[in-house]
C-alpha cells in the first residue's frame, strides 16, 4: 500500500481556499468547559478531533490558537505520537501516527497528564523480570 | 513463531514486542476509527486483548471493484494490521494469490472449517434477470452467495451495489440487479453503503465485530449508526453558510470562491447520510464538498435516479417531473398529454434495454 506523498502521480498543492468557517470556537468553548471541571471536580476530558468537521483552515487556527506550553513528548510505539501541553495549562494536544507516517488518531486531552506518558502496569512487572533476570546473569559473572 | 490462528490479540502483540503503552495507542486509533467516544479505549483494550481473528470470505458480484480499491487505501490502523493481524481473508477474487478450482476450494475450506462463525463481505449486486450476467466458477452470483451465506455469522454489504442494487439497478435495470438484503434474508445483514464506501468505516465495521463480538447499531437502511447517524449537511463544515443564506450560484463565482454552501449546485448533503464530512477521504486530506462539488448522495438508494446531480434538492427530480409540473400549471389537459409521454418514454426505454439472453451474448463475443 502507497502513501499519498509516496505514489509516481503528481499531487498539486493544497489550494482549498482557508477562511474561518466558524467550527473552532464552539469547540474552544468545549475546551473551556472542560478544564472549568478538571479543576473543578477532577474530571479528565479527551475530545477527538477526527469527529469534528473541520474546514481548510479550522484545525490550523484551533492549533494556533491553544499555542504552546511547557511541556512537549515524544512517544515511539507502533510509530511516533507527539503529545504537548498547550499554553493553557492541563490543555494538551495529542496526535498519534502509524508507522507509515500517517495520521491515526488526533485528539485534545483534559487533563493533569494524559495516561499514555505514565508507565504501563503491564509494562512495569515485565521490565522488573528483565531486570531481575539481568542482575542474575550479573551474579553469575556476565557482564553489566 | 507464534500461531496467529489460535493465539489472541493481545498474545500476538505482546510476542511481537509491543509494550502496552503502543497497544493502548492502537486501541485510540481504533476507537477513532470505530467512531466510538474515547471514554470506551479501556473497554476496547479489554476486548481486542482477548480477540481471535475471525475468518472473512469476500465475493464480488456486479462490481467495478472499486470497494476493493477503497479498501486497500484504508489507514488507520493500517490494512495490513487490519487483514494480516486480525481477520483471516480466506478468499477474496482480487487478493488472492490462488485461483481455479484452489482458490473455490479455499472458499469451500473456509466455510467448513467455521461454520456459523464467519463473515462474508459482498460487493456488487446480485442479476436476477439471466444467471449468465455474472458468474463465477460457473456458479452464478445467487448460487454462490445462498451457499456462502448459509453458514455464515453475518453479511456485510459493502458498496452501494450491495447495499441496495446501486449502479446496476438504475433504471431500467437491465439485469434485474437485487441488493444482498433482497436475497439474505435469514442473517444480520449490515449495509456499508457509498460509491465507494469510506475505507475507515469498511475496516470499523470489521474491527467493531472483530472487538465485540457483536454487529454495530443499525439505521433504517441496515447501516451502521456510528457512520451514518447524521446527514452530510449537518456535519458540514459550511453548515453556517447555509444558515446565513450564503449560496455559490455557479462553480465560478464569488460564493464559491469564498466557499459558500454548494445547495444551489446540486449538493444532497441534506439527504445522504455519511461520514465523509468528518472521516474524509485520501489518508484524511479532503472530501467532495471540500474540492468545491456538492455531494451525489452515493450513500443512499437509488441515488442514481434521484435526479440530475447539480439540480438543488428543492427542484422537482428528472426532467419528465418537470415536464408534468409545466403541465401541471397550464392545465389537467396537458397533464394527460404529459402522462402520454410518460408511458411513451417507458415503452421506448424498455424496447432499448430489452433482455440480453446468454445466447445474445455469444452472438456479440
Amino acid at each position: 500500500m502507497n502513501a499519498l506523498n509516496t505514489t509516481p502521480v503528481p499531487i498539486e498543492k493544497f489550494t482549498a481556499v482557508e477562511h474561518r468557517f466558524g467550527n473552532t470556537l464552539p469547540l474552544l468553548h468545549e475546551i473551556s468547559h472542560a478544564l472549568h471541571r478538571l479543576q473543578v471536580e477532577g474530571t479528565v476530558t479527551t475530545l477527538d478531533l477526527n469527529a469534528v468537521p473541520f474546514g481548510p483552515g479550522d484545525e490550523r487556527q484551533l492549533v494556533d490558537f491553544l499555542g504552546r506550553g511547557e511541556v512537549s513528548a515524544k512517544l515511539e510505539a507502533m510509530g511516533d505520537s507527539h503529545i504537548r501541553e498547550s499554553r493553557y495549562s492541563g490543555v494538551w494536544i495529542v496526535e498519534h501516527w502509524n508507522t507509515s507516517g500517517e495520521r491515526v488518531a488526533f485528539q485534545i486531552e483534559i487533563t493533569k497528564l494524559p495516561a499514555l506518558l505514565e508507565a504501563q502496569q503491564e509494562d512495569i512487572a515485565e521490565s522488573l523480570l528483565m531486570l531481575q533476570a539481568a542482575l542474575e546473569n550479573a551474579r553469575n559473572g556476565a557482564s553489566v | 513463531m507464534v500461531d496467529t490462528k489460535t493465539k489472541t490479540l493481545g498474545e500476538i502483540l505482546r510476542h511481537s514486542g509491543v509494550s502496552r503503552r503502543g497497544f493502548l495507542k492502537f486501541c485510540t486509533a481504533t476507537a477513532s476509527m470505530m467512531a466510538l467516544p474515547p471514554g470506551m479505549v479501556p473497554a476496547i483494550a479489554a476486548a481486542l486483548d482477548k480477540a481471535r481473528r475471525p475468518s472473512v470470505i469476500w465475493l464480488s458480484f456486479q462490481e467495478c471493484t472499486g470497494c476493493t480499491e477503497s479498501l486497500t487505501r484504508s489507514h488507520s490502523p493500517s490494512l495490513e494490521n487490519l487483514i494480516f493481524d486480525h481477520i483471516s481473508l480466506d478468499y477474496h477474487h482480487t487478493l488472492q494469490v490462488a485461483s481455479g478450482d484452489a482458490a473455490e476450494a479455499a472458499r469451500e475450506e473456509a466455510m467448513h472449517a467455521n461454520a456459523g462463525s464467519y463473515l462474508v463481505v459482498v460487493d456488487g449486486s446480485i442479476p436476477l434477470g439471466n444467471p449468465g450476467y455474472s458468474t463465477t466458477a460457473g456458479f452464478s452470483n445467487l448460487q454462490i452467495l445462498e451457499e456462502t451465506a448459509a453458514g455464515a455469522a453475518a453479511v456485510i454489504a459493502v458498496g452501494t451495489c450491495a447495499a441496495f442494487g446501486g449502479l446496476p439497478k438504475a433504471d431500467p435495470n437491465p439485469t434485474g440487479a437485487v441488493s444482498v438484503r433482497d436475497i439474505v434474508t435469514d442473517k444480520p445483514v449490515i449495509n456499508v453503503s457509498g460509491c465507494p464506501p469510506i475505507p475507515v468505516v469498511i475496516t470499523g465495521v470489521l474491527a467493531h465485530y472483530l472487538t465485540f463480538g457483536t454487529l454495530p447499531e443499525l439505521d433504517q437502511y441496515g447501516r451502521p449508526k456510528a457512520f451514518y447517524g447524521t446527514s452530510i449537511h449537518d456535519r458540514c463544515y459550511r453548515r453556517p453558510f447555509y444558515d446565513k443564506g450564503l449560496f455559490a450560484s455557479t462553480f465560478d463565482d464569488e460564493g464559491a470562491r469564498s466557499g459558500w454552501c454548494l445547495y444551489k449546485l446540486g449538493c444532497k448533503g441534506p439527504m445522504t447520510y455519511n461520514a465523509c464530512a468528518t472521516a474524509k477521504w485520501n489518508e484524511g486530506t479532503s472530501w467532495p464538498v471540500e474540492s468545491g462539488h456538492g455531494c451525489l448522495g452515493c450513500s443512499q438508494p437509488d441515488f442514481w435516479d434521484a435526479g440530475g446531480f447539480y439540480n438543488a434538492l428543492s427542484i422537482p427530480v428528472g426532467e419528465l417531473s418537470r415536464t408534468v409540473s409545466y403541465a401541471t400549471a397550464a392545465g389537467l389537459g396537458l397533464g394527460a398529454v404529459a402522462a402520454g409521454i410518460n408511458h411513451r418514454s417507458k415503452v421506448e426505454a424498455n424496447r432499448r434495454h430489452g433482455e440480453v439472453t446468454v445466447d445474445d451474448l455469444e452472438k456479440t463475443s
